[in-house]
């Protein structure tokens, strides 16, 4: 169990920041996120398209932003726990308890939800008879690529992951590439290197062709594939990847018995509480009149949020309000020599 | 100003008289037609704003810009009347546009 002032679900730039305004105040938190990596969205959706509207930063991109963000929080020595996503939370008296699928346990006073639209989940293949394939031999992400050594293994995708795994794969698989157009939108080095596997028989390439259907008793046996002209091909296949990026769904935030309007959470904007006592929600996930889904709008939320935690953390003590600039305990806390 | 007729999977139809300026996609989101998640809000990073766009009206709207055919690779049952509704900007010109919606977006 690992206790803390606050737990943080969401590693996004408004997360991000709001470890900062946590931590001049003296409060400790943590932070959980479903990605593999800090940034959210800027990461994951935007990581080299410019931003333009970030206060004082004429154009810096979603990875520059992020590491910044990383730069400027770097003296509190925040625990991230990554690749998790939070399943339960329950109040025991005054304290919230939380749990992970991965099985973490945090005891905190206050919970802030910076959650973007959700976490990030891979995209599945339409197909209803899929489902019972799924974590078997129909796959969107690989753990153990040696599990696909020696057989055919057929792979969904256009873009680096579905290459990049195609490529790799060819060297010890029998490895059909299918993709619902022409064009793939990889790095070129990918897309030449694809080809030139190709030319030499080492990679089927369809394109296209999208997935059909699947047969099979306890394995996948054989795939049916759809061409845009409505012919069809059938393909012997032990293993089928998709690598259709991922989409951002609400998840267990749910079940919380949280006040929910259409898939945001209503805030007060005085300190970004919600409907239940200690929960805090900011960012994209929020919403209240006039709210903005911008990253800078998301900074103000967060700056009020981590002082509404503080009569949660702290209850025998008053906050003083302070500036970086002169509070010598602020620089202090920012690791500032004077 | 145009009417924009947005017909839901499950058949229903919604027709709406959107302002010039505005998106498809902020048409459906601003007057709550279901099936237009929007997730990104319009930065072309997501995918869930799939629309098909009936195909005499294919030709009459701006073209693909690089980056919509690349996410389109990632909707729910693309075809070749996929669009992103974000991208579609509503003018006079787009008065009468039907689109059908995906069974889902993701």
């Amino acid at each position: 169990m690992i206790k803390t002032d606050t737990l943080i679900i969401g590693a996004g730039p408004v997360g991000l920041f709001c470890v900062h305004q946590l931590g001049i105040i003296g409060l400790k938190c943590e932070v959980v996120d479903n990605l593999d990596k800090i940034g959210g969205q800027c990461i994951e959706l935007y990581p080299d398209k410019p931003i333009y509207d970030i206060p004082a930063v004429p154009e810096c991109t979603g990875k520059e932003l992020t590491n910044s963000l990383i730069e400027q929080i770097k003296a509190f020595k925040t625990n991230f726990h990554l690749n998790e996503r939070v399943e339960e939370i329950k109040k025991i008296e005054k304290k919230w308890l939380i749990k992970t699928n991965k099985g973490t346990e945090f005891e905190a006073s206050s919970i802030i939800i910076a959650a973007g639209v959700g976490s990030f989940e891979p995209r599945k293949f339409p197909t209803k008879e899929i489902e019972k394939y799924e974590g078997k031999q129909i796959l969107y992400s690989i753990k153990d690529k040696k599990i696909f050594k020696d057989k055919t293994v057929t792979i969904f995708g256009g873009g680096d992951s579905a290459l990049d795994w195609a490529i790799e794969l060819s060297n010890t698989s029998k490895v059909i590439l299918v993709h619902r157009r022409d064009e793939f939108r990889g790095m070129q080095a990918s897309i030449d290197k694809v080809n030139q596997l190709k030319d030499e028989g080492k990679i089927e390439v369809h394109t296209k062709y999208q997935l059909g259907s699947v047969s099979g008793n306890e394995k996948v046996e054989s795939i049916i594939i759809k061409h845009d002209d409505e012919s069809i091909r059938e393909i012997k296949t032990d293993y089928v990847l998709g690598f259709f990026g991922l989409i951002m769904q609400l998840g267990p935030i749910a079940e919380w018995g949280l006040n929910l309007d259409k898939k945001t959470i209503p805030v007060n904007t005085e300190n970004f509480e919600t409907n239940k006592e200690g929960i805090f929600a900011i960012g994209d996930i929020c919403s209240y009149p006039g709210k903005l889904k911008l990253i800078l709008s998301g900074f103000h939320e967060g700056a009020l949020a981590a002082r509404g935690c503080f009569k949660y953390a702290k209850p025998d003590e008053k906050y003083r309000f302070e500036f970086t600039t002169s509070s010598k305990t602020v620089k202090s806390r920012l690791g500032v020599k004077e | 100003m145009a009417k924009v007729t947005y017909i839901e999977h499950s058949g229903n139809s919604h027709t709406i008289e959107i302002p010039n300026g505005l998106s498809v996609m902020e048409g459906a989101v601003q007057n709550d037609i279901p099936g237009i998640d929007a997730d990104c809000g319009g930065g072309m990073a997501c995918a869930t704003c799939h629309v098909y766009v009936k195909e005499e009206w294919l030709d009459k709207l701006s073209k693909k810009e690089d980056g919509e055919e690349d996410m389109l690779d990632m909707a729910f049952e693309p075809n070749k009347s996929s669009r992103l509704s974000c991208q579609l900007l509503v003018s006079d010109e787009l008065d009468g546009l039907t689109v059908s919606l995906p069974s889902k977006q993701g």
